[in-house]
This record gives C-alpha cells, structure tokens and sequence, in this order.
C-alpha cells in the first residue's frame, strides 16, 4: 500500500465545503483486530508504541495491579486494561484488553471537534490527530465514547494512538501488531479481519464452551476500524468499561448536522489566530512532537 | 525440551504446570496460542495463583505450592484405572514389563528399601531389575565395581526378567499401580487442596488423548522452575516423564516433556557444565575413587541392560570416545595415551559443591574468594542474608557486571551500619563487562537449539567481552605458575589455548573447537567415509577413544563441520509443516529436532499419527527414514527390537528408575515442603524427604506452624521484569514500578488491609516489606480439613536499582524470605512453598 493510496481524506473536522479528493478511490477499509481470548497481557504492545512513537516516560505508582496505569495518558496511547472478574455462574475471569483509540467509523472526536484540520478521518478508517492544528478546546475528549483522547497540560493539546498511520502509509502493520508475540492481534482489511473474528468466536463458541462470545463492531458508531473478538460479547463493561453500545454525545450530534456551518463561521472568528490549513494537498506525517523532556509533573497513578 | 517451541503447535492437550510461560516466555508461548487456534487444543493449568498463562486456560486449578507430584500421580492412578494409556508403547517402549528385585519396598510407610537413618541415605542394591536365572545371589552381578571402594555400587543386570502379560507382582507395571492406587480423589485433594471433582476433570480431560489406547492423538507437558525448585523437584519431572511414557507421548510431535528454560542459555550453561558434578556434554566428573582413566570410564561407561530377546543402542557405551575427545580438547598434544590422556589433571569431586554449599562452605569461612560472572550471587540464592554474611569473610570477591548490583555492594545490604561496613575486609574488584547486545556467540535456547547471535553495537567505553576478561586472568595466572610454579602446575601450563588472540579469543573459534575435529584421518568404517586431519567432524559417530579426534562437547559435535557454521544458518523453510525447520540453526544431538523420535513410530516403524510423520521405517532402503533426523540406530530393523530409549542402558523408558539414578526412590513419592503446614497425610510420620538436604549454620533456620509461621508463600517473575537487571531500565520500571506482595483478597478482608497498603512478611529466616497487592487470583483453599492461604511475591527488587535508588522500596531481596533446603538430585533449593507469616505495617 502506498502512502497516497492509504491516507486518502475521507472528512476533515471544522471544515467547510466538500473534501477534496473524496471519493476517488476505492481501497478498502483497514482494520486491527483484537483477540482478547488469546491476549496474555504481556505489555510488548505498550512498549512498542512507546518506543515507536518516541514517547517521554511516564512516572507510574504501584495501584494494585498488574495493570501499567489507570487509563491512557497523553504520552501513553496503548493501554492493556487488566480485569479481575467473578461471573454469575461463579466463573473466574482475569481479563486482558488492549484499550486504545478505536477509529470509529463515526467519530465523535471528530464530530465534536471545532478546529479545521485538527482530526482527519482516512478513507482506510484512521482517524488521525493534526496537533499543529489542534487548538487545545478539548471538545474531542468529551466527543468520544471510549475516553481516549488525552490533553497535555505542557503543550496544550490533545493526543491519541494514530493506528500507526505513518507505518500504515507506508504499507507496514502498526507497531503494536508487530510486537504482539502472541498473535492475538492482527492487521489487515476490514473484511478480512471481520471474518476472521467469526472463526474465533465460533471456535470459542463450540470448541470452549463460551456461548456468549462475540465480535465487537459497534454498529451505534457505524462500525469501528478496532474490532475485538471478546468470551463474553453481551457484557463488554466487564473488559474495563467497553460500552455495549457507545454513542456521541447528543450534543455533538446536534452540532455536527444543524449547527456546524453556523457554529464554524463562529469559530473561525472566534479563532482568527488559527492558522486554516487545507489538507486537501495530500496527506502529512501525523507524528505528535511531544516535549523533549517530561515537564507533565501528572503521576499516572495515585496511591491508595 | 524433548521436543521444542515450536513443536508446541502440533499440540492436541497441553498441561501447564510449575511453569508461567505466558507470563515468562511470551514469545515461546504463541505456539500455546497456535495450538490452540489451529487444532483445538486445550490447556489444563495448575499453579498456586491463578496466572496470565491461566487466564487462557481451558481449565484451571489452584494448587498449594509443593504438592504437586500429589497430583500427578493422582493422574498417574487416573489413567490406570480408566485404560488411558497404549499397551503396545508401555510393553515395548518402558521398562513396565521388567521384574524388579526381591526385597524393593515400596514407600508406604515414607521410605523405600535400604533406608539408613543416622546416614539419612539410601543403600540402593535392591533398586535393581531382577537377573534371569538369578535368586538369591542377584548382588553377584556386582563384577564391573570400582575397585577402591570399599562398597561397589550397584550396576544393572545384562539379562533382566521380564513378564510381557503385565501380571508378575513384581513387573514395574504392578509396582507402579500398586505406589499410585494410594493417590486416590480424596487423598489427592487432601494433600493439594484441590477439589476432588476439579481433579478428576482434569485427569480426564488430560488422558481423553490416549482414550482407549488410541494413539492418533498427542498431549504435551510443559512445565518450568516452579516444579524444580523444590526439595523433591526431580522428582516432580519424573513423575512427568512417568505419565508421558505411560500415554506414550514421548518421542512424538506435540508430545513430550518439556521444560522451559529461564534464560536465554541456561540450557547452554547446563550443557557445557555449569553443574558440579557434571563435565561437558553430561559426562561425569571423577571422583577420588577414579584412579585413572580406565577406572573412571569403567564407572561411567553403561553397560546393557535388557531383556536376552531385545536390543538396546546404549548410547552412553561411547563414553570413552566422548571423554577422551573432550580431554583433546582441553590439554590437546599435551594428553597422550601414555599419560591416559591426561585424566588426572581434572578436578575430581570428593563432596557436593552445589550453589547452596558453596555458600555455606564461605560463610563457614572455607571458601574464600568467589569470582561472580553473569550472576547476582547475593540475590538468587536461597537465605540470601546469609549470602550476604558470608561474603562479609571473604578476602575477596571479583564481579562482572554491566550494572553495579547487590553482589558488589553486599557490604551497603540494608540495615548495615557504618561500625559495620568499616569492619568488612573484603577486596571487592568490579570489571566492566559486555551486554548481552555487545556480544556474539551463540545462546542455546530451551529446544536444544544452538543459535549464533551478532553483536549489535560494541561495548561502551571500557567495558570487555567475558572471554577477554576470563582469557586476561586465565593468562595472568599461567604467567605466575610458569614463574613460580605450584602445587599442580600441569592443568594450567598444559591447557591447550590455541586461539589467534589469546588475550580475547573468537568466540567462533571457542564454537569450533566445542565441535571437533580430527587430529589424524579417521574413517568411518559403515559410510567408508574419511576425516581428514583437522578437518571439523560432521558429527559425533567420528569421535574416538584414541585420541585422533577433539571435541569440547560431544553434543555439540555437528554444529560447526566443514560445511560451515550449522548454527548460523537462518532457512526458515519447514516443507513437511512439523515446525522442523531442520536448516534453521541447529540442534542437538545431530539436529533432531524431537528427541527419541522412535517412539513416534509403532513396533513395525509406523508413524502412530500418518498427519504427523516425523521418521519412519523404509523397508526398500532398510533404513530409517523422515522428516525429522532419526534418533536411532540409522539401520536398525524394527524386528530386531532395538528400544527407542538409546540413552538409557534398557533401550526403554523408565517407569522405575534403578539403582539410584534418581536418589530419593525409584518412584516418585509425595513429601511434604521442607517448612509444611502439616503432617504428610501419606505418612506422618515420614512426613518430608528423607534425604533433601537442609544446613545447619546459626542462620539457617527452618519455621513450623506451631512457631506462627502459617501462610505458605512462593516466589516468582514477571513479565514486565528480568531478574535483576531491568530494574535499571526506566522503561520496565514504567510497566511495574515497585515490588509487591499478592495476597488473597479474602485474607486481605480478615486483616483489615488494603490495597497499596505495606505488609510485613516474616519467616525464619528474615523479614520483607512491601505493598499489598490484594487480588482475587488467589483463593483460599483447604488444605487437609485447614484453611489455608497462600500469597506471592515477585523477585525483582534489591538494593540497588531505580525504584531503589529513589527511596521507594524496602530494599530487601525476597530471597531473604526463602529457605536452603535443596533437592537431592539436582540440588535446586526450595524457592517455593515455604511458611511466613504477614502484618500489617
Ligand atoms: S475512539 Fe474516540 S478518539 Fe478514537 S476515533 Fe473514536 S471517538 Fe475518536
Ligand atoms: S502484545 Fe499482544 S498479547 Fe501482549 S499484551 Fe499486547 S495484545 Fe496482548
């Protein structure tokens, strides 16, 4: 997959006027499934996206887990949520999700998001954060059903895992694929993957006995481009607070189909300073610069 | 590993026990999933907390820690009873059919025969396989002893009787079901704490492979330190190899008993001698009693040992060939026939020189200097506050190291005041080693593979390569014998050191010359094939006892021929779709990649699974033939009845284990932990093993229940952590920050104590301090009618580190916690399953 093929814009947030480019190409959807039945909760995916991304390391405090830190941080995008769970029938479940930015089909960062350029959705699905654009409002963070997006106090804007758009674009698997030992991740085509999570959950059905096993694509969003194959898909809170059925917030959803242009025209005053960029140009580097040094002085974990 | 990582995948049941591999080998642990995703295959995990391997599990049972051979032969009694095991491989592959001597007991009271109480030793004559036409004067096959000493050891009979109908009282098939008919459901539950309804599941979701007898199926056992580190963890792995042999999956893909190694070459240290009482490539050390070379080979060298109509490889009867080639190698032109290849310049073992007695022998102030290499001698060991005494009366102590760790600042231990350090008087000399990425060389991973590694960066600043380091003091030290003599200066003056660098050999020239080579031509006289003079051997049928081949390990023999560097080579390709890869890398011996290979194959040389063909009989070329390279006799006519066991003498597998080769019993028994909660329910009143080895120094001590030590704790890794050296990496510090202690939730309620809150654990021994980590992984359990709670704690965490460094721990090692009392056999201290007691703080 080339650079040009991959990155196509598919919706940009706070823009008026059609895309450029839209609808010229047909590739498919990418798609990173996640196998949580055969995850191990090894961490070898968090370390990778840090290294790959570069990050500054987060301070962690012990907070009787196993789990690396309470929730995502600005400089922390991939995150294994570590689950102890009893079941009704008195079953015994210790619980590994991979939580990270889903790429929703219908991204309510997006939706929510009032500065141009500053999300961009792909026509592979990524949905990709432009910090040079961001302007720091934090609209997205409440936009988004799964918590994700995280502000840096230090460089006043938002951050959040880019499925490895950069790699993608040049035709390689995101780095948390790469270093999965396990296999419990995979990369590939939407429709691949999707068909590849009905073989596990109908394994895990007949073969394991877990009657409930499921894929989840939340179709309230229009689908995701992170789709998990879980033992138990008709309670995904238990996996660390997956909602079953995740929404936008009604509000953004007013916004983004009454009162958008309006809105915009109003932000685009309110904003004057902000720099309008077209990203119909092509697609750019979405790599955040995190500072050099770690000046967040936030402990990732408070103790009990 | 019989087998290997990747044979894993061509897994039908997996059973996971004293080991964690999800959580200490990841990577190896995607053939667990492979198997799993592709074949059905279940796992059944049993450990004392429920793990990250067990969150995968099909089933899992919580075990208290050290029961597990309980357990096992539970399974062992499971699968007698319920016909799961191939009557064709137990007849013709195990010793099930040989009748055992007159006069073995079996340990119903605790103890077998020949107990002697004062010597807490076995006499091991009645250990022994009975001799056709013998009687009363079994012991007269006694001719091939030693000599000097004053009681011959027990050697096997020639010709041992056997009963193929399985019906003699005394075939080691009556005997087996007879020891395991007493770990019943109940008895089994009594002893580990497992449900008796989740046992049988167990049993029999395990043994469904071998319903009937039908062989198409295989089942592997994968199992690490936390069966071994016990005061009867060989016996553990026995009993592992016991069912394996029974369902017979040894010798199969997907099969096997398979332990996973720790470190990347732990297996490389073990097969190049690593141990006391080993040399490279398993060969014996001498003892005192080997006078000279032909006594010491007429001790090692077995002899075989099997029914008159059998045939048996015995592999081991090339023990001259291989010791011979290995003294080549070390004193090369300098070991002559004339001097018997120079025998005497090798150390000789008068006693046990074992981890835990070296430590002792020091802080006993007999050993006074240790050289520590690639190790954290103050962290590891058990009792580690002795270790810590100990080097307190050294006179001085070398360590190379890439981080400055506990060992060299044993003097700064916790709780040492100044008075204190100004009175310690050991030279402490700290050499700036290489990491693992500066290095080249190879590691030997679990499955036996010898893998070259290239260095990625060099060494930083001043740091050296170990082989510089070692090959710089070994020069010195010849330097001062050759100018002031010594005692024995023949040993060091005479060790052939041929290298083109001697200040820094090439570690590729160290693997060639572990490989071998001819010093004159030798012809193999079968292929008619000739070695010329030193040209690399092709493998180890060249090596000689005359002295005209070298080779520094017989194993390795193969891994750096005149084809080139076998263990560089890097062709993933795997026609045959077994996870063979015969041209990735190399393993020993000769590249088999599953060892007894033969025992995959029917009597007639069938592959019991046509889907899994590994080697076969071909009846056109009259030679065994495969997939895989056969572990056989190349040539052996499966009518002549040759055992695919070829390292044992038998030429079968050992159900019963004779004459003492395993020291605590020739079948495995349950002994309770050396600190126990209670009374063995088998025997109270032989309620431990009776010869595991516990010291007797003013700091070695050893807690009972009724002192209040009442909670059983076990020790263990993470994943995020590699012993002791990431806790110098800011990124694994980042993944767990700080060392913790699990402890049951329920537990953690009854004491009021939450989690992040510190707790105060206490044995005999010492004490440690950490934060709770309150779980519901583990649960209690009970343990013979008592309530019983087990906790964790993970080892990483010492002195020195950045966690440490900043204030935020305790700083004591957890082995301040666990007890010297070693396993018999390989001498492994119980790192597992001892008794604490836990405040709050
Ligand atoms: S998960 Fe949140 S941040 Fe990611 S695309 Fe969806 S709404 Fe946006
Ligand atoms: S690398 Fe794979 S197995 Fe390990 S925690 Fe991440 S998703 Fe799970």
């Amino acid at each position: 997959m080339s650079d040009r093929k991959t990155l196509q814009v598919q919706r940009i947030s706070g823009h008026p006027g059609p895309v450029a480019g839209a609808g010229m190409q047909r590739e498919e959807q990418v798609c990173k499934l996640i196998d949580t039945t055969t995850c191990i909760g090894c961490k070898a995916c968090e370390v990778a996206c840090v290294e790959w991304n570069d990050m500054p390391f987060q301070p962690t405090m012990f907070d009787n887990t196993y789990q690396t830190m309470p929730d995502t941080h600005w400089n922390y995008w991939n995150l294994i949520k570590f689950n102890e769970v009893t079941n009704e029938d008195g079953t015994f479940q210790w619980l590994m999700r991979k939580h990270q930015c889903m790429h929703c089909a219908d991204p309510g960062c997006l939706a929510a998001c009032p500065a141009d350029g500053a999300i961009v959705q792909y026509r592979n699905g990524i949905v990709d954060f432009q910090e040079e654009n961001c302007i720091g409002c934090q609209f997205c963070v409440s936009g988004c059903p799964f918590n994700v997006p995280k502000f840096s106090p230090t460089t006043k804007k938002v951050y959040k895992c880019t499925l490895c758009s950069d790699r993608v674009g040049q035709g390689l698997e995101p780095a948390c694929i790469k270093a999965c030992p396990t296999g419990c991740l995979h990369f590939g085509t939407k429709s691949d993957m999707l068909m590849l999570a009905e073989k596990r959950v109908k394994q895990l059905q007949t073969v394991s006995g877990f009657k409930e096993a499921g894929t989840y694509d939340p179709q309230t969003i229009g689908g995701t481009s992170v789709v998990y194959v879980l033992h138990d898909a008709s309670n995904p809170e238990k996996y660390g607070g997956l909602p079953k059925n995740p929404r936008i917030p009604l509000s953004f959803t007013i916004w983004k189909n009454w009162f958008k242009p309006i809105g915009l025209i109003a932000s685009m005053m309110a904003f004057a300073g902000v720099i309008l960029h077209y990203v119909t140009e092509g697609p750019r580097r979405p790599q955040p610069q995190p500072p050099v040094k770690e000046v967040d002085g936030g402990e990732g974990k408070k103790e009990n | 590993m019989t087998n290997g990582w990747v044979d894993i995948k061509n897994t039908d049941m997996m059973l996971i026990m004293g080991g964690n591999p999800a959580e200490n080998h990841p990577c190896g642990f995607k053939w667990v999933i492979e198997a799993k995703r592709n074949r059905d295959a279940k796992i059944v995990v049993v450990d004392p907390r429920f793990t990250r391997t067990a969150s995968v599990a099909d089933q899992f049972l919580q075990i208290r820690a050290g029961s597990d051979i309980a357990f096992l032969g539970g399974l062992i009694n499971y699968a007698l009873a319920n016909n799961r095991f191939n009557h064709e491989y137990l007849v013709n592959y195990t010793n099930a059919a040989f009748i055992v001597k007159e006069g073995f007991k079996l340990p119903e009271d605790g103890l077998y025969s020949g107990y002697d109480a004062t010597a807490r030793t076995y006499d091991k004559s009645t250990w022994n396989y009975e001799e056709v036409g013998a009687g009363a004067h079994a012991s007269d096959t006694h001719s091939h002893a030693v000599q000097s000493s004053p009681v011959p050891p027990p050697t096997l009979p020639p010709n041992v009787a056997y009963d193929l109908s399985l019906q003699h009282p005394r075939c080691v098939f009556q005997l087996l079901k007879q020891q395991y008919s007493r770990y019943t459901p109940e008895m089994v539950e009594r002893i580990t704490g497992i449900p008796r309804e989740r046992a049988i599941k167990a049993w029999e979701t395990f043994t469904s492979i071998r319903q009937n007898g039908d062989m198409k199926k295989a089942g592997t056992i994968i199992y690490a330190v936390g069966w071994t580190q016990h005061s009867s963890g060989t016996q553990t792995i026995r009993t592992a190899a016991m069912i394996q042999l029974l369902l017979g999956n040894v010798g199969r893909a997907g099969g096997g008993v398979n332990a996973l190694r720790g470190h990347s070459n732990i297996q490389g240290a073990t097969d190049m001698a690593g141990i006391f009482d080993i040399l490279p490539g398993y060969l014996k050390m001498p003892v005192p009693a080997d006078t000279d070379l032909k006594t010491y080979l007429t001790r090692t060298t077995p002899k075989a040992s099997k029914p008159k109509e059998w045939d048996s490889f015995n592999y081991w009867s090339n023990t001259p060939a291989f010791t011979v080639s290995l003294l080549k190698a070390l004193y090369g032109d300098a070991a002559t026939k004339e001097n018997d290849f120079a025998f005497n310049w090798l150390p000789k073992i008068d006693r046990k020189y074992s981890w835990a007695e070296i430590w002792d022998d020091m802080y006993n102030g007999k050993v006074k200097a240790m050289m520590a290499f690639g190790m954290n001698g103050v962290m590891i060991g058990p009792n580690a506050k002795k270790n810590i005494e100990a080097l307190k009366k050294a006179d001085f102590l070398v360590v190379c190291e890439i981080y400055p760790d506990e060992t060299s600042e044993f003097w700064r231990a916790p709780g040492t005041t100044p008075e204190e350090m100004a009175k310690i008087n050991t030279t402490v000399y700290r050499l700036p080693g290489a990491g693992f990425a500066e290095k080249d060389g190879t590691f030997v991973n679990s499955a036996r593979w010898l893998q070259w590694k290239w260095a990625a960066v060099p060494p930083p600043g001043d740091c050296r390569l170990d082989q510089e380091i070692l090959a710089r003091i070994f020069l010195k030290i010849r330097g001062k014998y050759q100018q002031e003599g010594g005692k024995l200066p023949d040993p060091i003056l005479k060790a052939s050191w041929n290298y083109t660098n001697p200040n820094n050999p090439s570690l590729a020239e160290v693997a060639k010359e572990l490989n071998g080579k001819a010093l004159a031509d030798v012809t193999d006289p079968k292929t008619n094939t000739t070695i010329k003079a030193d040209q690399q051997l092709p493998g180890f049928a060249f090596l000689r006892d005359d002295g005209s081949t070298m080779s520094g390990n017989w194993l390795y023999c193969g891994s750096w021929t005149e084809a080139g560097a076998m263990i560089q080579r890097r062709d993933p390709a795997d026609p045959s779709g077994l996870g063979i890869h015969a041209n990735w890398a190399w393993s020993w011996p000769m590249n088999r990649r599953v060892m007894y290979n033969r025992a995959s194959c029917d009597l007639n040389g069938k592959p019991w699974d046509p889907d899994r063909k590994q080697i076969w009989w071909s009846e056109a070329k009259q030679k065994w033939a495969g997939n895989d390279v056969p572990d056989f006799k190349p040539d052996s006519d499966p009518k002549s009845h040759m055992g695919p066991f070829i390292m044992n003498p038998e030429g079968v597998g050992r159900l019963f284990v004779p004459i003492g080769a395993v020291a605590d019993g020739p079948f495995p028994e349950h002994y309770e932990p050396t600190e126990s909660l209670i009374a063995n329910p088998l025997h109270p009143s032989q309620s431990n093993n009776p010869i595991a080895k516990r010291f007797k120094s003013d700091m070695d001590k050893y807690g009972t229940p009724d002192q209040g030590y009442n909670i059983i704790c076990t020790t263990y890794r993470l994943t995020e952590h590699y012993h002791y050296w990431t806790k110098n990496n800011p990124m694994n510090v980042q993944l767990v920050p700080e060392p913790f202690v699990e402890i049951p939730a329920e537990l953690a309620d009854q004491m009021g104590l939450r989690g992040g809150e510190k707790v105060k654990v206490t044995s005999a021994r010492a004490d440690y301090i950490a934060k709770a980590m309150v779980t519901k992984r583990i649960k209690p359990m009970m343990v013979d009618g008592k309530k019983t709670y087990q906790i964790g704690i993970p080892i990483h965490w010492g002195y020195r580190g950045i966690a440490e460094d900043a204030g935020k721990t305790a700083k004591t090692p957890a082995n301040y916690l666990s007890p010297a009392a070693i396993d018999p056999n390989a001498y492994t201290p119980e790192f597992k399953g001892f008794l604490v007691k836990l405040e709050r703080v």
